[in-house]
């Protein structure tokens, strides 16, 4: 199995505060990785040092190597910007832009230089095809993305990462927000997009974790107690606190 | 336990209304104030255009109520008063929004801590200390620069009254931008987009009606402006968009009538009426625009 990003002795720090102890990894390609447990236990902070979004935080520090095609991330050569274009994210609320459905899709195309009429059209059909939106909007592509149900503006969201054609899209709690009809549209548009993306997806719900995860790594107080493959950990868990975990004695 | 006996609710309902009475009457007096200045502006208004055509009085171009022949033109004055806001609006637009953008996008907490309410303490200098730094500061450096210009000048004043109308700009337009959800900040990053492009692409256009209502008002403030433009921008009502001239504007001209010894109920005292309702016109128009922007900025987030 090949990895795509290999992270090795990560530690991060909000000020003196060790978030994340010494994280060793490996994600693997066209696989969805679940990340599960209890809130504070680091799954979103390790989450976004994947494509440097802790880089806006005032005073954390970051330590050890995440690799990605053979660079490491944090290293001087890669450029956070360049980084986020390949490793996309979708955030726990949905948070389109005040733009309208189709300019909210090319965004990030136009920012690097994509201005071409005939290719944002059709990436914007294919991406709108792609997450199951296109027979839903197809007649207000052009109006505005906040007239769209949560829902549909979490599958929107979805769009526009992918839009960019990234290697890897961050998921970060992406369903919390949403209904269970929404949730499970969502759920079968991850299963659906593991073919082109590897997909990395934070969640609370341990059911959403086995019902569309390869991979899963449960997280308790910064660290990683286990991670394997998902059926796994959910049918033969090695450690103790993970079987506490999943079988709901805490968290 | 020993049953407690409270007081009746008698009491609570009596100073209810006691209150509720109270509270009413000075809304209504407030509201009733205001009614009766308006009320009073347009009755001697109304005086004043039945010696004077309105036609006269807007469109003239000539402003000599005191000296004969008289002419009531209220153009030079208007004039007078669009070239301070010109000037104004071009130091504190590009100024308040710049600084508002920094304070909201790039400066750290630490820098903004402070320098947030430093700016708000501008807001408070009285506008009389603008004018002096007007006449003794701005006015002797544009005669360096400029050596013809008058010693009362409308760059003066209107620099002036830019500087003091900043920090509205800036104040407001940053809170907008504050206002505006970090979670669209983050979607733009996500997609590989700048801090630049982030700033220009999703905060400054959320934030874009509060910016625009911050502007407006800090145009309705520099129309209103009194005491910079009576000091610094002279007292000569001049059709001129010349900035180095000396001009008078609308406020600048009440004062300057208030002030001198015109014989109550004449019509050069009903003039001051008149330029008066005029003014209040235009800076209540624009502060009801101002209010529209606002409002529809609330709609969307």
């Amino acid at each position: 199995m090949e990895a795509i990003l290999s992270v090795r002795n990560l530690n991060f720090y909000y000020g003196d505060n060790r978030a994340l102890k010494d994280i060793n990894m490996d994600i693997y390609k066209n696989n969805v990785t679940a990340f599960i447990g209890p809130s504070g236990c680091g799954k979103s902070t390790f989450l976004r040092t994947l494509n440097r979004m802790n880089d806006f935080i005032e005073n954390v520090k970051v330590e050890g190597s995440i690799i990605y095609e053979g660079k490491d991330i944090y290293s001087k050569e890669m450029e956070p910007v360049e980084l986020r274009r390949r490793i996309g994210m979708v955030f726990q609320k949905p948070n389109p832009f005040p733009k309208t459905i189709y300019e909210n899709i090319v965004y990030g195309l136009r920012k690097n230089g994509v201005n071409k009429k005939e290719i944002l059209d059709e990436v914007v059909e294919k991406t709108l095809k792609a997450v199951a939106l296109y027979d839903e909007v197809k007649d207000k592509i052009y109006k505005s993305a906040l007239e769209l149900s949560g829902g549909q503006q979490q599958r929107l969201c979805i769009a526009r990462a992918i839009a960019m054609q990234p290697d890897v899209v961050l998921m970060d709690e992406p369903t919390s927000a949403l209904d269970p009809i929404s949730t499970m549209k969502i759920e079968e548009l991850v299963l659906e997009l593991k073919k082109d993306y590897t997909i990395i997806i934070v969640t609370h719900s341990m059911q959403q974790a086995a019902r569309i995860s390869d991979y899963t790594a449960f997280f308790l107080n910064g660290e990683v107690i286990e991670y394997d493959e998902t059926s796994k950990i959910f049918s033969n868990p090695r450690d103790k606190r993970t079987e506490d975990y999943i079988t709901g004695r805490f968290g | 336990m020993r049953r407690i006996e409270f007081e009746g609710k008698e009491r609570m309902n009596r100073l209810e209304k006691i209150v509720k009475v109270i509270l009413t009457i000075l809304g209504l007096i407030s509201i009733f104030t205001t009614i009766g200045i308006i009320f009073s502006l347009f009755e001697e208004t109304l005086m004043f255009f039945k010696e004077v055509s309105i036609v006269e009085f807007l469109t003239g171009t000539k402003w000599t109520p005191l000296l004969e022949p008289t002419h009531f033109g209220v153009l030079p004055l208007v004039a007078g008063t669009m070239l301070i806001v010109v000037i104004a609006a071009f130091i504190s637009i590009p100024i308040g929004l710049g600084s508002a953008i920094y304070l909201s996008e790039y400066a750290p907490k630490k820098v903004r801590k402070i320098l947030k309410p430093v700016l708000e303490v501008l807001a408070g200098v009285p506008s009389i200390v603008y004018g002096y730094f007007a006449l003794t500061a701005i006015t002797p450096f544009i005669r360096n620069i400029f050596p013809e210009t008058s010693v009362y000048n409308a760059l003066s004043a209107g620099i002036a009254v830019g500087i003091m109308t900043i920090p509205l700009v800036s104040s407001m337009s940053e809170d907008a931008m504050m206002a505006v959800p970090d979670s669209l900040r983050n979607g733009a990053y996500a997609l590989g987009a700048t801090k630049l492009e982030v700033t220009k692409d999703v905060v400054i256009p959320t934030a874009m009606s509060s910016i625009v209502a911050s502007f407006i008002l800090a145009i309705s403030r520099a129309i209103g402006e009194t005491m910079i433009v009576a000091m610094a921008a002279g007292s000569t009502p001049k059709l001129t968009f010349n900035p180095l001239e000396s001009i008078q504007t609308m406020t600048g001209y009440i004062v300057q009538i208030s002030m001198g010894d015109v014989p109550y109920g004449s019509l050069a005292y009903k003039t001051l009426f008149a330029v008066g309702t005029l003014l209040f016109l235009m800076t209540f128009t624009l502060n009801v625009i101002s209010r529209y922007f606002v409002r529809k900025y609330r709609r969307a987030y």
